[in-house]
């Protein structure tokens, strides 16, 4: 008899349904003899019972699914076959693990000899546990059942009461958006500060070596400049160069000048490029752009053309953007008042002169803050510059050269198999914290000059 | 003061001139506007392009023709166990690869066994079990081919191999078919046998957890926040949350996954369960913010009129407005999912890098997902993992596709213009 918490899950499920139907029928039955209409129709007197039913003793289970396996390992660790387990440790720790797939009959026999005595412990922990729980959780259902059965009366406001409780679910669903920004910051800050206690956090913000995986000889060097540097070459620099003219171009000819039809078109296949997941455009610089990029440099005779290049990553990155500038543009092209616009063609202007003299410049903040969140966007992607732009830390300008990033960094320090205290992984949380930080600055001070804009017009 | 200008002479050389120029400058205008479209276009053209030819080779395979005489070379073994779940070992133990191997030297002349995958003996041993009669006499099995035998009979080849192959294909042993381990294999180290099916099964797996998380979590929240959150700072706090967390880099959630489900909670690492929660978190403000706009679009008049009848806020919520929302709030999640379903960089954290030989038995068992076979193909040094990888890529960029168009497909049909 082993606790399996999705059958019992299951159980109580079934438990609750039959609270339900016997809910709606007391309900009923209750209105039917007193000879009065119920306050609230019937199936509101068995959501009422389903959810007294089922909800303490789901969370009962919960709870019981968390603690239960400590309470096993506790009372195998007191009997007397615990008594010759190694003393502290991975082996300790082995020794039980087999010993408990053992007992819950995930495999056959022990692996180690040790486990053999501690097996019948754990089948007998296990089972204890197993029926307290169950024991335990069954008496909660029915209780809770029979608490709400006995209240049914056919002036009970149930409906109030289920509906105060779907309030409570839609504010407790709400409130995970919260919890999650408050973990991506806890859990980035508390192994941020671990890694500030070994390395100061101006040797990160501005040190000029990034070497945490050389050798055993010299120590590590945890300088960041590098990897910021690499960032905003490839993220800010190049895919902008490429993303900037031909996003806003594109917005000006499908707003401006292409037909209807066109539009219609052209705007959902351009989609399509924001929707080619990054792993492929990854390949795709790594296969097609990088080579290609790599033979035009060395014709060239550019000194230190890599087959990793800066450039291949930053063109497709700004290919990958296209369409996200573009309808950034798109916004705030047409958020400009038409008057404007008619005002200008009506002085004789021609339409390249009146989007050049006229709309470029009234939408210049809206546009501006589009790009600023298209920067943040390319800083923060990640499989692109891990396939194509490589991971030597180099301070170069030479776009052909192979540079790295932040997010490559943090990918390259993670898949490692350091242990997940030493300074390199905590060096990833702390590198994820700088890119946290930069991208939300960017995210605010963007949104912040779009609606700003906005309001202008309004 | 008066001063008198002359008035302009429209007619003139001069300004005929310039309104030419300004004429010239406006279709310049307007044609390097079509190019920047015609580029966007052109590079989506070239990618897909590139990708369908390298990866529409990646779903064919090249066979040899080896005759194996079960006869001259017996493979001893107790037929009445072909049956049991150890059949494969039995036969393994047996001694079949080196029949095989052998059978291939003789047919292909020396070296033969080196032009057949190292696994071809497999099949026969799924042929066997199919059918153990066989085993007493000579049947002529079509094998694949080696990797570098695969390639060079696609893409021809040059030197000792090249003959060979060429030899091999004027005498008819060589074949072409389609390659179905492709799609019923999960990852092995040789390309011959390299499938995407754990893959495959692996992004269900994971999505379909992020989705039983995502969607519901999403959608209430939606509604809340737009139905009856009251106006103050806690709500300004979660509208700032959702709006800031659609934002942030993906890699972060992967960081989040690996401090708290992983190192805090010890939920299985690498599996489809974890991989779920992560997609979940990240495509949860995704689903909020178009479940909202659905939301907001559904006229008040209809939450009004059901008001009037005597209907209670959360009866409004949940009979007329939510279902009046469906099918924008779908059409989001949809995407939402699409969007998650090409992740790479959150789950490379938390541990599917990992090569995985098997399919995934459950959400708890180690898995990989179809982005990071491509990642993890993509890395390796065999070549013919170059063709595996496009095609893998070709699966997910279909599926991918496939699911867009069918939210499009879903918004036309039940979006209501009010």
């Amino acid at each position: 008899m082993t606790f399996n918490a999705a059958a019992l899950l299951l159980l109580i499920a079934g438990l609750a349904l039959i609270g339900w139907l016997a809910g709606r029928a007391r309900s009923n039955l209750l209105a039917g003899r007193a000879g009065t209409k119920l306050h609230s129709r019937p199936q509101y007197h068995g959501w009422y019972v389903a959810l007294w039913l089922f909800a303490p003793a789901a969370l009962f289970l919960a709870v019981w699914a968390s603690v239960s396996p400590a309470l096993i390992t506790n009372q195998v660790l007191s009997s007397e076959a615990a008594e010759s387990l190694p003393a502290y440790g991975f082996e300790r720790g082995a020794v039980l693990s087999d010993a408990r797939n053992v007992a819950l009959g995930n495999q056959d026999k022990v692996r180690m000899p040790a486990a053999a005595g501690l097996v019948k412990p754990y089948a007998d922990a296990s089972h204890k546990y197993a029926w307290i729980g169950i024991a335990a959780m069954l008496a909660l259902a029915l209780a809770g059942g029979l608490y709400a059965f006995t209240r049914i009366r056919p002036d009970f406001r149930a409906r109030t009461r289920v509906e105060k409780i779907v309030m409570l679910v839609l504010l407790l669903a709400s409130l995970v958006a919260i919890l999650t920004t408050f973990g991506i910051v806890l859990s980035l800050l508390f192994e941020s500060i671990r890694f500030f206690r070994l390395v100061s956090p101006a040797e990160l913000l501005f040190g000029t070596e990034w070497a945490p995986t050389s050798g055993a000889p010299q120590p590590d060097t945890f300088g960041g400049i590098p990897l910021f540097w690499g960032t905003i070459l490839i993220g800010a620099i190049i895919a902008m160069i490429v993303a900037i003219p031909i996003g806003l171009m594109t917005a000006v000819y499908l707003t401006q000048y292409a037909a209807p039809t066109v539009r219609k078109w052209v705007k959902p296949l351009l989609e399509i490029l924001a929707g080619v997941p990054t792993v492929v455009y990854g390949y795709f610089a790594a296969l097609t752009v990088a080579p290609a990029l790599r033979n035009f440099a060395v014709m060239l005779g550019i000194p230190n053309a890599s087959t990793e290049s800066a450039l291949a990553a930053g063109i497709v990155m700004g290919v990958m953007i296209i369409p996200f500038v573009s309808s950034m543009a798109d916004d705030s092209i047409n958020a400009v008042p038409q008057a404007m616009r008619d005002g200008s063609l009506a002085l004789g202007a021609t339409p390249n002169e009146t989007i050049r003299q006229v709309l470029i410049p009234a939408a210049l903040p809206g546009v501006m803050g589009g790009i600023l969140l298209a920067v943040s966007r390319a800083i923060g992607e990640t499989m692109i510059v891990v396939m194509a732009a490589g991971l030597s830390a180099n301070m170069t300008a030479n776009p052909f050269a192979s540079v790295t990033t932040v997010t490559a960094q943090i990918v390259k320090l993670l898949t490692g198999d350091q242990e997940f205290d030493s300074a390199k992984t905590l060096a990833a949380f702390a590198l994820g914290l700088v890119l946290f930080i930069v991208t939300l600055l960017l995210n605010i001070v963007a949104l912040r000059i779009v609606k700003k804009y906005r309001e202008a017009y309004e | 003061m008066n001063r008198q200008t002359a008035p302009t002479d429209w007619k003139g050389a001069v300004m005929q001139k310039r309104i030419a120029g300004r004429y010239a400058a406006e279709r310049r205008f307007k044609l390097i506007g079509l190019g920047a479209v015609l580029l966007s276009g052109a590079f989506l053209a070239f990618l897909l392009f590139v990708m369908v030819g390298n990866g529409a080779r990646g779903f064919m395979y090249t066979h040899v023709e080896v005759p194996v005489d079960f006869k001259a070379m017996p493979l001893t073994i107790d037929t009445t166990r072909l049956g049991d779940a150890d059949a494969d070992q039995v036969i393994a133990n047996a001694g079949l690869a080196d029949i095989v191997a052998f059978a291939a030297d003789e047919a292909l002349g020396t070296g033969g066994s080196a032009l057949i995958s190292e696994n071809a003996w497999k099949e026969v041993r799924s042929a066997i079990k199919a059918d153990p009669e066989l085993l007493n006499g000579k049947t002529v099995f079509e094998l694949p081919a080696a990797s570098e035998v695969d390639i060079a009979a696609k893409e021809g080849a040059k030197g000792a191999l090249g003959a060979k192959v060429d030899a091999l294909e004027k005498d008819g042993k060589l074949g072409t078919g389609i390659h179905w381990p492709f799609f019923k294999n999960a990852d092995a180290t040789d390309p011959a046998v390299a499938g995407i099916w754990g893959a495959l099964k692996g992004s269900v797996l994971t999505i379909f957890i992020a989705f039983l998380i995502a969607f519901p979590t999403g959608v209430l929240a939606a509604l809340y926040l737009e139905e009856y959150a009251p106006k103050n700072r806690w709500t300004d706090l979660i509208e700032v949350s959702i709006n800031n967390l659609a934002a942030v880099p993906s890699i972060i959630f992967g960081l989040l996954a690996l401090a708290v489900f992983i190192n805090w909670f010890g939920i299985c690492q690498a599996s489809p369960l974890v991989g779920g929660l992560t997609l979940a978190l990240m495509t949860m403000p995704v689903i909020v913010i178009a479940s909202r706009n659905a939301i907001k679009s559904v006229p008040p008049s209809i939450r009004d009129a059901a008001l009037g009848v005597g209907a209670s806020p959360v009866q409004v919520v949940f009979h007329h407005v939510l279902p009046l929302a469906l099918p924008g709030i779908l059409t989001g999640t949809i995407i939402g999912m699409a969007r998650a379903l090409g992740e790479t960089a959150p789950l490379l954290l938390i541990g599917m890098r990992a090569f995985i030989g098997d399919v995934p038995g459950g959400i708890c068992s180690p898995a990989t997902v179809l982005p990071m076979q491509i990642f993890l193909w993509s890395d390796e040094v065999d070549r013919g993992f170059v063709e595996k990888t496009s095609a893998a890529i070709i699966v997910l960029l279909i599926v991918l596709l496939s699911m867009n168009a069918f939210a499009i497909y879903l918004r036309n049909k039940f979006e209501k213009r009010w």
